[in-house]
């Protein structure tokens, strides 16, 4: 067993993480319902997606939780499914909390800040709304709420951890899945877990925590079954701001032809005398 | 698994009946029906389908601030020098006070594009480098700053002020004109390509090209309509544009990329691809013929040119938020899964 490290007496100043682990998610969505209550976040629609118990798909401006349900072949084996039926595996999404983050980048209005646990936190008292941070995030996490005109994501429910409290959907998991702590513990405890998945025979158990991308890793990383794609999670995220150097080089150099341009133009084909103003 | 024809079936028993007997186990992964319209989610078909990135949330006022803000930047660079340089001091003058009402333009379009118009000032809280949205709105108000200058410098001029001042605010007017109408007239380009959108991410060094000659086609278009067709520094600026937005053009219908799909099919592709014709192509050879024709067809053709280079800076604009909002939907591209057909 792997118990779960300690996260009592976490002060500012300390990395503080999610680890969730899908092999343990049982699907029952109260990390969303308990993410919507503490948050005060308006319902997202009532909407049938056809595709398993998933009716929201995607994280957004009202959604800052999601349980996706993995519906796959059937694959007789480990989980007990009958081999007549799919294979369905859960895992609870959540705003990544990337170590380099594209939306904070991004914002021109400073409304998107570092917190002192580590987390990414939009203040909503000053995002105005431009929608930059939507484009921004490789994840397609934030989203800006049309009717209310800002943009909104995941918390890290930093009101609670000011107040030594773990975040809501953490508190409210009933099976351990989503793991709240300090980032070196987790990342300890991710490891282990994996071992022991992989002792057990859960050969394709393997950790998403992308660190050798311009994203350098997650403060909220998974632990999934097989490959990244089937959780939409992207194998190989970047920061955008890794983009700019080769955009502002190649700005930079049409600003001169246009500089250039104009000069020449005008300096090879010099009017003689002051034109007759009508 | 009733969707598998029953000889299908029955071959599938035979092969498992024959790996048992040669290898003493059988390790297939389990019975995979064909053809199952069941949607999955896997490696192949990401999480059924379901896009990963968010689409760009900007309505169409952005498209058309991006055609207005790159012809009220080159207006500013044509409107600090026309007269200092080329002695052309109509051009000048209606470069100016057109770069103004732009930058004026550009300012109410993003304000009322925000979700909270009221807020537009917390874009001058701070200043990133590392946001282009940040520089953006720096560069907007700086050129707005400037063109007033240089603007109210012309009316003191024109109502006989003093001198002295009408010189130093039209020179201080002036430069920032030319420094900031230099990164207005094409930072769009950067301010879409660095973002997590593939179509436009992967155009990350031409993009910025393309936009700014967008733009430098579109002040020289909008003068040339203003009555100054006749002017050979406005032609040869044209035949610029024209020639490196033809250019442009021949390279990216060359690249077959898969992420550069959305400006080649479908109605974004329809889009770009017309107001590639529209800049580059079209225009270049009405502008070319306009050399060799008598002086009253040539006009014509100039003119004709103008209404191009217009409708296809703005079109492109269009175009590449459509290509861009394509782009988001397919989640093939982030999850590095290659279309059925493709190798990679």
């Amino acid at each position: 067993m792997n118990p779960a490290p300690d996260r009592t007496g976490i002060q500012p100043g300390e990395v503080t993480a999610f680890f969730t682990d899908s092999t343990l998610c049982i699907g029952c969505k109260a990390c969303e319902v308990a993410c919507k209550e503490w948050n005060g976040i308006d319902e997202d629609g009532l909407n049938l997606s056809g595709f398993s118990y998933d009716n929201t798909m995607a994280l957004g401006h009202s959604t800052w939780r999601h349980v996706k349900f993995v519906e796959g072949m059937p694959t007789p084996g480990l989980g007990g499914n009958a081999p007549e039926q799919v294979s369905w595996e859960f895992s609870s999404d959540v705003c990544k909390h990337c170590e380099v983050a594209g939306c904070l980048e991004a914002c021109p209005t400073g409304a998107l800040v570092r917190t002192e646990f580590g987390g990414v936190y939009l203040q909503p008292d000053i995002c105005n709304g431009c929608a930059y941070c939507v484009v921004a995030c490789p994840f397609g996490v934030v989203q800006k709420n049309e009717e209310d005109g800002r943009a909104f994501k995941c918390t890290f429910c930093t009101d609670r951890q000011k107040a030594q409290m773990e975040p809501a959907c953490a508190k409210a998991c009933p099976t351990e899945s989503i793991v709240f702590g300090r980032l070196p513990d987790l990342r300890e405890h991710a490891k282990n877990r994996l071992a022991t998945l992989h002792a057990r025979g859960v050969a394709d158990a393997q950790i998403y925590d992308p660190t050798d991308t311009s994203v350098k890793g997650l403060h909220a990383f998974f632990l999934i079954r097989g490959e990244p794609q089937t959780y939409n999670l992207p194998p190989m995220p970047e920061v955008p701001t890794e983009y700019m150097r080769d955009g502002w080089t190649s700005a930079a150099v049409q600003g001169l032809t246009l500089l250039a341009g104009v000069a020449l133009s005008f300096l090879a084909l010099r009017r003689n005398g002051r034109e007759t103003r009508g | 698994m009733s969707t598998v024809p029953a000889e299908i079936r029955e071959l599938r028993l035979d092969a498992i009946r024959r790996e048992a007997k040669e290898k003493g186990i059988v390790d297939a992964p389990g019975v995979r029906p064909a053809g199952s319209p069941m949607p999955i989610a896997s490696p192949q078909t990401g999480y059924y389908g379901a896009p990963l990135l968010k689409e760009p949330q900007w309505t169409p006022l952005i498209p058309l601030y991006f055609f207005v803000g790159g012809a009220a930047g080159s207006l500013g660079v044509i409107g600090a020098l026309a007269d200092i340089l080329g002695n052309d001091t109509d051009v000048a003058l209606t470069s100016r006070w057109m770069a103004l009402s732009g930058a004026v333009l550009s300012g109410a379009l993003l304000i009322v594009d925000l979700g909270r118009p009221s807020r537009f000032l917390n874009m001058l809280r701070v200043f990133k480098p590392q946001s282009p949205m940040s520089i953006g709105s720096w560069v907007i108000a700086g050129f707005s700053a400037s063109a007033g200058l240089a603007s109210f410098a012309d009316l003191l001029n024109a109502l006989g002020g003093p001198r002295p001042i009408a010189r130093f605010t039209s020179g201080v007017g002036r430069v920032g004109s030319v420094l900031l109408g230099m990164p207005l007239h094409n930072y769009t380009g950067v301010l879409i390509a660095s973002t997590a959108i593939p179509v436009w991410n992967t155009h990350r060094r031409s993009l910025p090209r393309e936009f700014g000659m967008s733009g430098l086609q579109a002040a020289v278009s909008l003068l040339e309509l203003s009555g100054y067709e006749n002017r050979t520094s406005l032609s040869l600026l044209g035949l610029l544009s024209c020639g490196a937005e033809t250019a442009e053009f021949a390279q990216a219908i060359s690249d077959r990329k898969p992420e550069t799909e959305p400006i080649r099919r479908g109605s974004s592709g329809v889009l770009v691809q017309a107001a590639a014709v529209l800049s580059g192509p079209l225009p270049l050879g009405l502008r070319l013929a306009s050399m060799f024709t008598g002086k009253r067809r040539a006009r014509t053709l100039r003119i004709a040119a103008a209404c191009c280079g217009i409708v296809g800076s703005l079109c492109l604009r269009f175009g590449w938020l459509k290509a861009g909002k394509a782009s988001a939907r397919d989640w093939r591209l982030p999850l590095q899964i290659p279309r059925e057909g493709q190798s990679g």
